[in-house]
């Protein structure tokens, strides 16, 4: 950024499209977003329709990604799973902040509870995320919401070290002694007071959280252990055309690049994100 | 307690927590504060002054404790109740509405993310919500009694928004809205520029005169004192080594600390080129105070009868010095 620029400061749009990167990623990823909503609109088949004529049918023609073992249309089935994915994903960042915020304002609040909670932290992020997931799904059964709840999990403890290590900072400002000082109650003080001002940190882990939870779903539906086979991932879709490896490439192709694409994207929103909301480094830019 | 106190203080003992033992942050500190006056409690840093009022509003740190001694405390119309026993939750209605505080940070003293309308609404919102439209009208009452300028406008403000004076007095409304019947200061003015300092202090004046409020004035300044205190209470090491009202203990300070401050802050009307005399040393660390008087080893009248505990006695009618050697010292001066 110029130095004339720094007279006004920039607002968090700016700041946040500042870097190319970003902008595109955020349009991409809304473009798939929006793609897999609209699924049933603009899908050119059934995902679930087959014809044992086309089965491995090539790109293009009438399967403009091909066909599967059994004669489904890849494009179609790639927005379809695209939808459970994506909920997944989502569904894991929301769940995930949710408990983690509860664990790390506790944990970074009331000192006596602090012991206690950070070890059970430490303790779970010291699992490796797969195994871990791959053990609370087979506890709990195979389906979207158990796959949510083991990945949320896995990562609401990511979000509860932040959460705990920014109320620790927040909690010793002289705002907060005021607020005591004049009868604010302590659950008052936790939402108002720390939570609202440890958003951006917050915002940025979930970003990512989301990320990985997709690139996590797909692992362990690769591994026959997420989502029932019968609803398409674009996990399951990969383990699936993993056996035709060497007769129909594009099988495992389309949903790898899809998952790799939205994955990239989502990290790159959360470094621009993580940029944007930090002023030190937003004023760098 | 005599009708006319709003709190007294009785034997306060406030301990903190050390790894192995306990130490004494305050000790022995008696006083009250008269109905609509002002009583000042000075002393330098570490002598235990904030320590007694965080323990009045019962915001002590974790570790530490009032371990004996009792606050107090009579609002407007309302039975005596002593805020050291007091549980939480009826602590918690007291700050605000009954006791508020002001503190010396004015500038993180704000939660940088609502606007000082919204902060200062919330204290309403805290002790008896009159809904939205009466809180902004009484939010801007309170802001124009503070004398911000363009209150209409800057009570959409953020905090950033507004210089240190202006934020001190955007405290000073936070902590008044709710009319509290007394005010805790500590330090409220340290922080700011001289100029603001005065215009803070004749605004906490008058605020006083107009809500008929009592303070509890923190400071380390002399000149501050001599300002707004009916009365005054030195602190050295956790005790209180001189307690008068403001004149006398200006006229005749009693106690070598008490002296020792007033000469070491320069005054209008000294010979040109006298130099300050600085009170040498520091305050001594808790675990290491001497037997007698905590103020011996900086004293220049100190000897060995100093080393025994000393207590606070009558020098003259109301002025209560703790010095063995008030009347030598007086002779001396």
């Amino acid at each position: 950024m110029s130095a004339s620029a720094l007279a006004d400061e920039p607002g968090f749009l700016e700041a946040l499209f500042a870097r190319r990167a970003v902008l595109v990623s955020l349009i991409v990823f809304l473009v798939i977003l929006a793609a897999v909503i609209l699924a049933p609109l603009i899908a050119p088949a059934d995902p679930s329709a087959m014809s044992v004529r086309n089965r491995l049918a090539a790109p293009g023609g009438d399967y403009w990604l091909g066909a599967d073992a059994f004669g489904r249309d890849v494009l179609s089935r790639l927005l379809y799973a695209g939808q459970v994915s994506l909920t997944i994903g989502c569904g894991v960042a929301l769940v995930a902040s949710v408990v983690g915020i509860v664990f790390g304002l506790v944990a970074g609040f009331f000192r006596r509870l602090d012991g206690p909670v950070s070890r059970i932290v430490d303790a779970m992020m010291a699992f490796p995320d797969i195994l871990l997931a791959i053990a609370l799904v087979a506890i709990l059964g195979g389906s979207m919401i158990n796959v949510i709840i083991a990945l949320s999990i896995v990562y609401a403890p990511r979000i509860a070290r932040i959460v705990r290590a920014s109320t620790l900072v927040i909690r010793e400002l002289p705002f907060v002694e005021a607020a005591q000082a004049l009868g604010s109650s302590t659950g008052f003080i936790m939402i108002n007071h720390v939570l609202r001002n440890i958003v951006s940190p917050i915002i940025v882990q979930a970003t990512f959280i989301f990320a990985y939870a997709m690139l996590a779903e797909a692992g362990l539906s690769f591994l026959g252990v997420g989502v029932d086979p019968s609803t398409p991932t674009w996990g399951t879709m990969i383990n699936e055309g993993r056996q035709y490896i060497d007769q129909a490439a594009f099988l495992i192709f389309f949903p790898g690049i899809a998952i790799s694409v939205s994955v990239l994207c989502l990290q790159l929103i959360g470094d621009g994100l993580r940029d944007a909301l930090d002023p030190r480094i937003a004023k760098e830019l | 307690m005599s009708g006319d106190t709003i709190l007294k203080v009785s034997d306060l003992r406030v301990e903190f927590a050390g790894r192995r033992s306990s130490t004494a942050a305050v000790r022995d500190v008696s006083f009250s504060l008269g109905t609509g006056k002002t009583l000042a409690l000075v002393g330098e840093s570490g002598s235990g002054k904030s320590v007694t009022s965080l323990a009045i509003m019962g915001l002590l740190p974790r570790a530490g404790r009032i371990a004996r001694g009792t606050v107090r405390y009579r609002g407007r119309d309302r039975e005596a109740v002593d805020l050291a026993r007091l549980s939480e939750k009826a602590m918690r209605r007291m700050r605000g509405a009954e006791i508020a505080m002001i503190f010396q940070e004015p500038m993180s003293s704000l939660n940088p993310l609502f606007t000082i309308g919204d902060q200062i609404g919330e204290m309403l919102k805290l002790h008896g919500d009159p809904g939205p439209a009466e809180r902004r009208k009484r939010v801007l009452e309170m802001l124009e009694l503070v004398e911000i300028p363009a209150a209409a406008r800057r009570i959409d403000n953020y905090p950033h928004e507004l210089s240190g004076g202006m934020r001190q007095r955007v405290m000073i409304a936070l902590a008044m809205i709710c009319k509290p019947a007394l005010l805790i200061a500590d330090e409220p003015t340290t922080a700011l520029d001289v100029t603001i300092q005065a215009q803070i202090l004749d605004l906490m004046r008058r605020l006083q005169g107009e809500l008929g409020m009592s303070i509890l004035f923190i400071t380390h300044d002399m000149g501050v004192v001599a300002e707004m205190a009916d009365d005054v209470a030195v602190m050295y090491s956790g005790e209180i080594v001189e307690q008068s009202a403001t004149r006398p203990l200006f006229a005749r300070p009693s106690h070598p600390y008490t002296q020792g401050l007033l000469v070491s802050i320069p005054q209008p009307g000294r010979p040109e080129g006298e130099r300050l005399v600085p009170i040498p040393g520091t305050v001594p660390p808790p675990h290491s105070m001497p037997p007698g008087c905590a103020f011996s080893p900086r004293c220049r009248y100190a000897s060995q009868r100093c080393d025994v505990p000393v207590a606070l006695v009558e020098a003259r009618a109301g002025h209560m010095v703790r010095c063995i050697k008030t009347a030598e010292i007086a002779a001396h001066a």
